[in-house]
């Protein structure tokens, strides 16, 4: 141990942690991307598709109907598309944990596989909305900041808040918030319109825009809280709260103070 | 004599030989003010003026009140290369651009809602004692003044950067103009320079807000000020305390120091906040659009009221004469506020008619010795409360997992219902709480030491309580209703009977009070 904390500063371990560290990233950048890359063969497609059924069969037909057809308390499945089930489940809105106004965002019940099974074998059934893959969805690269803001205000601001944070809509339901939403999901929300959101179609929302939009929620969430501590970046209400709580509360004590007999 | 002694006399000397100051000087120098904190409220609001004055001045230096279209091209990336106007442009520069232009921005702007803050409880604290009385009714009027033209300059300030949500305001306030019968649409084409957003409006309420207002505002603090010290202080009761003189200390060197430094420290929380805590991020709403909205829109906490009382107005609207009579922003924007602001302006008045009081009062009331007007003034705020908490319904929606519309009909329900309950719990309060000094007074403070007395009874000793606290509990006046008969000495009624009723009505429930402990109920007392 001692002398590992004597090479650390060795004149040749800049060098080659960086060489270490590019070489990590290629191997990584090409194992990921031969994996989402590389097309599947039309067996292993049909071994995904059966084990979707499975997994569909066991946790999802009690409500949607073991052909997708719906129910009285849950819409039928066929043509929502891949990207819909994706966004559901791996967000773990679904399976539902309540029947409320909302369905709300939840630690996934299912992995990344059986996501993908599961959205394999609805999609398999009627077309609809594909999942982007990693290359569609190269925002950094394809995306403006200063057009997804505009962009974001004119469509998204409305119901999730100027910066993002969400907001609330009539009965209890409401916009949840954008942040730390993966950029695959609120693609695929875009695209799919879950709950009460509408649908941007690609007509409405080009995929570069939506590209855009994704890279500005990017920018907003990375801001550093410039002005000093946010208050949650929801406007007026939390500066009022701070001003008639510390703001009044300071300078009122000071006042007593002041006005206390000297002893 | 020292020499700096001998020096600081020949200055002043000179001084007055050419201007007789020493005179004046001396007489205001030595003006007795009472010391109690609460007489401090509204200084917060003077300082935080003064702090307003200087932090505005320097953002004059580099804004821009213009609606002009240009190309960001500062250093905030998420909005560069966007057409904006140049007055939200400049706002930016001033944030990002200016050395400690963001800091000063925030000092403004908390300022600014400390300043109203500090308005509202020091008219708390005028009311509710009772300071407003003869001869100040003059001085509360100017008060009420004050706080009204600190709504329309905080929200001129708000609406100046041009952002979305100052852009929004705006568009809420068009709409209110609008929904004056009959000239509305004129009004609003006469104050937008034609029709919404336009060019002309920004520059203008600039012009206002830092010209016409901040002069109005200096005017009129001059003479608020120039009245407290003509008619004196009042002060609370307390020995020696008399409604005919003042007991303090003199101006300088106690208030001096004491003013003085609390400027500063005013100025230091101020600053405090400013660097510390975000307050209006415009660059963060982005430039306005009128295609655009964010959800949570919301004004400052002083329009919060009123932004609550329309939200939970139901959709009314008339067509008549082939005019639109929109009836919900018509009502809670201006028709419930007028009558709000001018029952407020009109207090004073309404008490000296109620009790036929027109003697002068230096003497502050204890607010449980005034329980109907108490209530009343907690009655207010309780509706001011509840339509400030509609005014937040969304962000306390999202907030607490609550519904909004349930949180609207809460508000419309509670407006009506809470404020008359709030009333009759707080006179209730007053009440007992005169009971008590009344207790007080005549069985002495409970010691909370049982003795056991030969016969095996335990009695809590009581000690008697000081004489300086017996007369604060027992120097009010309680002065009976008006007695108003229906009819006159020859027995024939007398006019305006209505008027008589409701006025002598009015003057019984002020008038009512536990009957305060007097030196009889004490004898009395001993003889058992």
């Amino acid at each position: 141990m001692k002398r590992l904390s004597q090479f650390r500063r060795h004149r040749i371990v800049a060098p080659l942690l960086l060489v270490l560290a590019l070489l990590s990233i290629g191997t990584t950048f090409s194992m990921a991307g031969a994996a989402t890359g590389a097309p599947i063969t039309a067996a292993e497609r049909s071994a995904l598709i059966e084990e979707g059924e499975r997994i569909f069969l066991k946790g999802c037909s009690s409500c949607h109907g073991i052909n997708l057809e719906g129910s009285a308390i849950a819409p039928a499945l066929l043509g929502v598309g891949a990207a819909s089930v994706d966004f559901q489940v791996a967000t773990g809105r679904m399976p539902v944990a309540d029947m409320s106004v909302q369905i709300a965002r939840k630690k996934p019940v299912y992995n990344e596989k059986q996501v993908e099974a599961l959205a394999a074998y609805v999609a398999s059934l009627a077309p609809g909305p594909e999942v982007p893959g990693e290359s569609h969805l190269n925002y950094e690269r394809d995306g403006s900041t200063a057009e997804g803001g505009e962009l974001f205000r004119t469509n998204c601001a409305m119901c999730h808040n100027f910066a993002g944070q969400g907001g609330a809509l009539s009965q209890g339901k409401y916009a949840p918030t954008v942040m730390g939403v993966l950029p695959r999901h609120i693609y695929e929300a875009m695209v799919t319109g879950p709950q009460s959101m509408p649908v941007f179609s690609d007509k409405t929302i080009t995929p570069e825009e939506k590209l855009s939009i994704i890279k500005w929620i990017k920018a907003a969430e990375a801001e550093p809280q410039l002005g000093g501590a946010s208050l949650g970046r929801v406007g007026p209400v939390t500066e009022g709260l701070l001003v008639w709580t510390l703001g009044l509360g300071l300078l009122v004590g000071v006042a007593v103070w002041l006005a206390m007999k000297a002893r | 004599m020292t020499a700096s002694e001998r020096i600081a006399g020949t200055v002043a000397n000179y001084v007055d030989e050419r201007t007789g100051a020493a005179k004046w000087m001396k007489k205001n120098l030595n003006k007795v003010f009472p010391d109690h904190w609460s007489f401090l409220l509204g200084e917060i609001a003077l300082y935080s003026f003064v702090i307003l004055l200087l932090s505005g001045t320097f953002l004059t230096f580099w804004f821009d009140p213009s609606q002009r279209e240009v190309i960001y091209d500062g250093s905030y990336a998420p909005l560069k290369g966007l057409e904006m106007s140049a007055a939200y442009a400049s706002t930016l520069d001033i944030s990002f651009e200016i050395r400690g232009g963001l800091l000063m921005r925030q000092i403004h702007h908390w300022a600014a809602l400390i300043f109203m803050a500090a308005i509202v409880v020091h008219l708390m604290r005028v009311y509710f004692t009772g300071a407003f009385r003869k001869p100040r009714e003059f001085n509360w009027i100017i008060g009420v003044g004050l706080l009204t033209l600190g709504i329309v300059e905080g929200f001129l300030g708000y609406s100046l950067p041009d952002d979305l949500l100052s852009g929004t305001g705006i568009r809420i306030a068009e709409a209110i103009i609008q929904a004056l019968p009959v000239v509305g649409s004129y009004l609003a084409f006469f104050a937008f320079g034609g029709a919404f957003p336009g060019e002309a409006f920004i520059p203008r309420i600039y012009t206002v807000h830092v010209l016409l207002l901040p002069g109005a505002f200096l005017a009129l603090i001059t003479v608020h000020l120039m009245l407290v010290w003509y008619q004196k202080h009042t002060q609370y009761p307390g020995p020696g305390r008399t409604n005919n003189n003042v007991v303090g200390y003199p101006l300088f060197p106690v208030y001096m120091a004491k003013a003085g430094g609390f400027f500063f420290i005013v100025f230091g929380v101020t600053a405090f906040l400013g660097a510390v805590a975000s307050i209006n991020p415009i660059w963060l709403y982005g430039p306005y659009t009128p295609g655009q909205i964010s959800a949570g829109s919301q004004p400052d906490w002083y329009m919060g009221w009123l932004d609550g009382l329309v939200r939970m107005a139901p959709p009314l609207e008339t067509y008549i004469f082939g005019r639109t009579i929109s009836w919900n922003i018509l009502i809670p924007g201006l028709i419930v506020p007028g009558i709000l602001f001018t029952g407020m302006a009109l207090y004073p008045f309404i008490e000296s008619w109620m009790t036929g009081d027109k003697r002068e009062h230096h003497l502050l009331d204890r607010p449980r010795n005034a329980p109907n007007r108490t209530a009343l003034g907690v009655m207010s705020l309780t509706f001011m409360l509840v339509a400030l908490i509609n005014g937040g319904n969304d962000i306390i929606a999202i907030t607490f997992d609550l519904s909004i519309n349930q949180i609207m009909w809460f508000s419309r329900i509670g407006i009506i219902v809470l404020p008359p309950l709030a009333f009759v719990i707080t006179k209730r309060l007053c009440l007992s709480l005169q009971r008590a000094d009344r207790d007080l007074v005549l069985h002495g403070r409970e010691t909370g030491r049982l003795v056991m007395m030969p016969h095996g009874e335990f009695v809590e000793v009581h000690e008697p309580i000081s004489p300086e606290k017996a007369w604060l509990l027992t120097q009010h006046e309680q002065n009976p209703p008006l007695a108003l008969e229906e009819n006159d000495l020859h027995g024939v009624r007398r006019p305006g009977v209505l008027k008589n009723k409701l006025r002598a009505r009015l003057s019984k429930a002020h008038a009512v009070s536990i009957p305060k402990a007097t030196a009889d109920d004490l004898k009395e007392i001993e003889h058992h």
